[in-house]
């Protein structure tokens, strides 16, 4: 009777307690979505950056167009003249996601605009995104740690760098796709349930079609399975988690058409067939060895050691002479460079130019995930006391991130939900031994336990916080053996016994009461400290579309706002088949904002062409010319921040134009434009330095701004500031100068008799130009 | 030397004989079943390795179908063996049991062969899904 009574009562906190979390959970949902709206807040409703403007360019194309064409869509409005074929190069998951959601709300008769769901996809997403931790991490350790990981991953400043409303990138949904993944791969894994199977392949589909790193989930989960079967973890539950997943996730990759055949094809994926090969072996291992047994099965065992070996290695021969077929071993260079740091410093200059693809510092490990970073470690420790396959894959997964987030700096992102997963568990655990002793120890507590369980039953005299708090502990303590499958149940009829002996067991690790409540005060201030923290980074460090300029000076806010003034004034003022160059990066931005055709952009597909703009730039005046006019570009755009001081313009990245270029042209050559080694633009600078056209083309006029040329990125007086430009003309600077259109003038008449003498005495160029204009088929 | 390992051999095919002769009549379907899904698969490959891969989404979803099927089938297997223990219903739907009818806390179910069955179906379905999409 008594047992029946506590029972109820457990099942009425157990409400309780799912309720609250509920409620918990919708809150942090709500947190997650209004902690990325800052950009919108301090700037306007934009897309930002460079790649999201492609994104939106793709999902206007996809919203018009229907998704037939979006398959077929062969783009010509970029890599002029060659251009690309869009439906089969892009990761389609973002587009169709919130193609999919415009699509519904305007069915709905919700007149947003394509722009407006773009902006707001990534902020949604987060949510979700914190909700999949949640899931994930009650898979792992228990409500109160997931409602914790949750917590923290809403707010953590690394993803929100990547996700405030506006950054329109892949990450934003991938990120969600990929906890998600993990999460029903966990769930599985502790259910043996082939419909989370299913449920997994689907999810880990989603995240293939999103985002590339989705390789880093195809060799992790392996990985894992090696890891439980090494262990001496293998259970059949892991075998339903694992090879419906290969078999299904390399069925529905191959249908992603960036994917593709890739997806069998590439070493990328082989670490999975490799495993599920193994884990067949294993299951018929422990299948023989239940069935037979114990002599018999060393027996078999000799037996087919034996066989197995050559077997063993006539597979591996297979595969390696497979691999080894392939030039780059198969690997791709993104690949490379993440398991050799170096390669893509040394071979691809081009992955290397990307600030994104550099090595992290140690700062920014503490901008990005704050005091997460001293909660990992005591997270690990949790895992391991006790140690189950869920927990097992959180460490590994730790392990792994924490590698790659340190070649690349992009891939902070895949560390910081581990970082939180892990913060999260050790952040409850804590909280759980800290309450615990409280508890124990406050009078009356500690009297009778039962007293306690038909107090809370009743409900009314216990404050919210309390019950919650208990409830958690409670929750933990009871699903923590059920997961881990322990044989002897802690919770037989009599419940009484049993909960006070444990009780009892556990006073003797009850720690001082003043101790553990200024433990918890203090850790209550760690987590207000990275709150604090967080906001700052949303609303100071992440929030910039970087379209959109501001800085704040004596004389109060000035906002530069010259990439869309430029980009309106091309829109405007130019022919609509005009093509316009200009380094790689503002491609994007120019096919979406000014629809002009452009010769590179983001996408760096084909390094040649990236190489022949980038000699161009590099070239004089009169090689340059020949170049773009080959090309049959109409406009040459450049960056130039020297007036207002803005850092990244195309000077300062005017280096890696070089080692580009030079790469494929050997003619242009990284120490002509460098003094000693030093890159300058002062009176110090080599002469094939102040010829080029980029620095022609960059502090054109600069001299009667303020009559000195004084440079404010660079901090230095222009080397060469009176000269004239022969073969192109200014036609619009914008109102900071920071973006200025030159339009190539028509190759000059060929000139007989004495003009041409004339001419040919006041500059030296023009008998050869004279030349090269007969060759030009444009004229 | 030989002639040892040929009688362990002999001893050990007989237990596992009559080992498998135990086990029950449905298992041994399913496993036929598997036995016939890789045997395709193997022809496949075979097929394959003579005439050459030139349809190259033919061959894969041909082989991937039948292996993913084996796959399938196993998982099936390994739920509604019976001397297979490790899957219980969840906590949750214990809890909800046991308050409707009052038995103990620690009645433990294995997992009802109807859901794995039901399991099994949708997985194929999802699986051949994909697979039509390898057509043509």
């Amino acid at each position: 009777m008594a047992a029946a009574e506590t029972f109820h009562g457990k099942t009425l906190r157990n409400a309780f307690g799912n309720v609250f979390s509920f409620f918990i959970l919708i809150l942090i949902g709500v947190l997650a979505f209004s902690i990325r709206l800052f950009s919108v807040i301090k700037y306007e409703s934009v897309i930002h950056e460079f790649d999201p403007y492609f994104n939106y360019r793709v999902t206007q194309f996809l919203t018009k167009s229907g998704i037939y064409d979006f398959w077929n869509w062969f783009d010509d409005r970029t890599w002029y003249p060659l251009g690309r074929v869009i439906g089969g190069t892009v990761y389609p998951g973002l587009t169709l996601t919130a193609g999919t959601i415009w699509w519904f709300l305007n069915s709905l008769n919700v007149p947003l605009s394509v722009e407006t769901v773009c902006v707001f996809t990534a902020p949604i997403f987060s949510a979700f995104a914190s909700w999949a931790t949640y899931l994930l991490t009650k898979e792992v350790k228990g409500t109160g740690a997931g409602l914790t990981a949750a917590a923290l991953l809403a707010m953590v400043p690394s993803y929100i760098s990547r996700s405030v409303a506006g950054s329109y990138d892949n990450e934003a949904v991938a990120i969600f796709a990929l906890i998600f993944t993990f999460y029903l791969y966990i769930k599985t894994l502790n259910t043996g349930s082939l419909f989370y199977a299913t449920l997994n392949a689907i999810a880990y589909f989603y995240m293939v079609c999103s985002w590339g790193g989705y390789t880093f989930i195809i060799n992790l989960i392996p990985m894992h399975v090696l890891l439980c079967i090494v262990t001496g973890r293998y259970s059949s539950r892991l075998y339903i988690a694992y090879a419906p997943l290969v078999v299904l996730g390399t069925l529905l990759a191959a249908l992603v058409p960036v994917v593709g055949f890739n997806a069998v094809m590439t070493s990328e994926h082989f670490a999975s067939f490799l495993v599920f090969i193994i884990i067949h072996v294993v299951a018929l291992v422990y299948y023989i060895k239940g069935v037979l047994s114990a002599k018999m099965f060393k027996v078999a065992v000799t037996l087919i050691l034996s066989l197995g070996l050559i077997v063993c290695f006539a597979v591996m021969a297979v595969l390696i002479a497979l691999v080894a077929s392939s030039p780059t071993k198969g690997w791709s260079g993104r690949s490379l460079s993440l398991l050799d740091p170096t390669y893509a410093s040394k071979y691809i200059p081009i992955i290397a130019s990307v600030s994104e693809h550099q090595p992290p510092t140690w700062p920014s490990y503490f901008m990005d995930i704050n005091v997460l970073a001293f909660l990992v470690p005591a997270g690990i420790i949790a895992c391991f006391a006790p140690l189950s396959d869920a927990s097992s894959f959180v460490v590994l997964y730790i392990v792994t991130s924490v590698y790659f987030s340190g070649v690349m700096v992009r891939l902070m992102l895949v560390l910081a939900p581990a970082a939180c997963i892990l913060s999260g568990i050790a952040l409850s655990e804590a909280f759980e031994v800290f309450t615990r002793s409280i508890k124990f120890q406050l009078p009356g507590a500690s009297v009778k336990p039962q007293v306690d369980a038909g107090e809370t039953s009743s409900g009314s005299a216990i404050p919210e916080n309390d019950v919650s708090k208990t409830d958690k502990t409670e929750d933990t303590l009871k699903e923590r053996p059920a997961r881990k499958n322990r044989k002897k149940d802690k919770e037989p009829v009599a419940v009484e016994k049993p909960s006070i002996k444990s009780k009892i067991e556990k006073r003797l690790l009850v720690l001082p009461l003043e101790a553990s409540i200024l433990a918890i005060f203090l850790l209550v201030l760690l987590g207000a400290f990275y709150v604090v923290h967080c906001v700052w980074a949303a609303a100071e460090a992440y929030s910039a579309p970087s379209i959109v300029l501001t800085s704040h000076s004596h004389d109060g806010l000035h906002v530069f706002d010259d990439f869309r003034e430029a980009y309106a004034w091309l829109s405007h003022n130019t022919e609509v088949d005009d093509k316009v160059a200009s380094w790689w990066d503002y491609g994007y931005q120019t096919t979406a904002m000014a629809n002009r055709t452009v010769i590179v952009d983001n996408n760096t597909w084909n390094n040649t062409h990236i190489a022949t703009v980038g000699t161009a730039m590099s070239s004089p005046e009169k090689a340059a010319w020949e170049i773009f006019n080959s090309l049959d570009v109409k406009y040459v755009l450049v960056v130039f921040g020297g007036l207002v001081g803005y850092p990244s313009d195309d000077i300062n990245k005017f280096l890696w134009m070089v080692r580009i270029g030079g790469g494929v042209f050997p003619h242009i050559k990284e120490p002509d434009y460098l003094r000693d080694g030093q890159y300058r633009i002062d009176s110090q600078a080599t002469p094939t330095m102040l010829n080029c056209l980029m620095y022609k083309l960059s502090y054109y006029r600069f001299v009667e701004t303020d009559g000195k040329g004084f440079d404010r990125v660079r901090r230095t007086e222009i080397g060469k500031k009176y000269f004239k430009l022969t073969h192109f003309e200014e036609v619009f600077t914008t109102h900071h100068w920071m973006v200025r259109i030159y339009k190539l003038k028509p190759p000059k008449n060929r000139i007989r008799g004495k003009t041409k003498k004339s001419k040919s005495k006041s500059s030296g160029i023009s008998p050869k130009r004279s030349g090269a204009g007969k060759k030009n088929p444009w004229h | 030397m030989a002639r040892s390992t040929g009688k362990d051999a002999q001893a050990l095919f007989h237990s596992l004989r009559s080992a498998y002769a135990a086990t029950p009549t449905n298992l041994k379907i399913i496993d036929l079943y598997v036995v016939f899904a890789v045997s395709t698969a193997f022809i496949q490959v075979a097929y394959m390795a003579f005439v050459g891969s030139f349809p190259f989404n033919s061959f894969l979803s041909g082989v991937l179908s039948c292996i993913g099927t084996a796959v399938l089938a196993v998982c099936l297997r390994i739920q509604v063996n019976k001397e297979n223990k490790e899957f219980k219903l969840k906590l949750e739907s214990i809890y909800r049991h046991k308050v409707l009818s009052g038995i103990s806390a620690d009645a433990e179910r294995d997992l009802p062969a109807e859901r794995a069955f039901a399991d099994f179906v949708l997985c194929n379905l999802v699986l051949h899904l994909v697979i039509i999409n390898f057509l043509g």
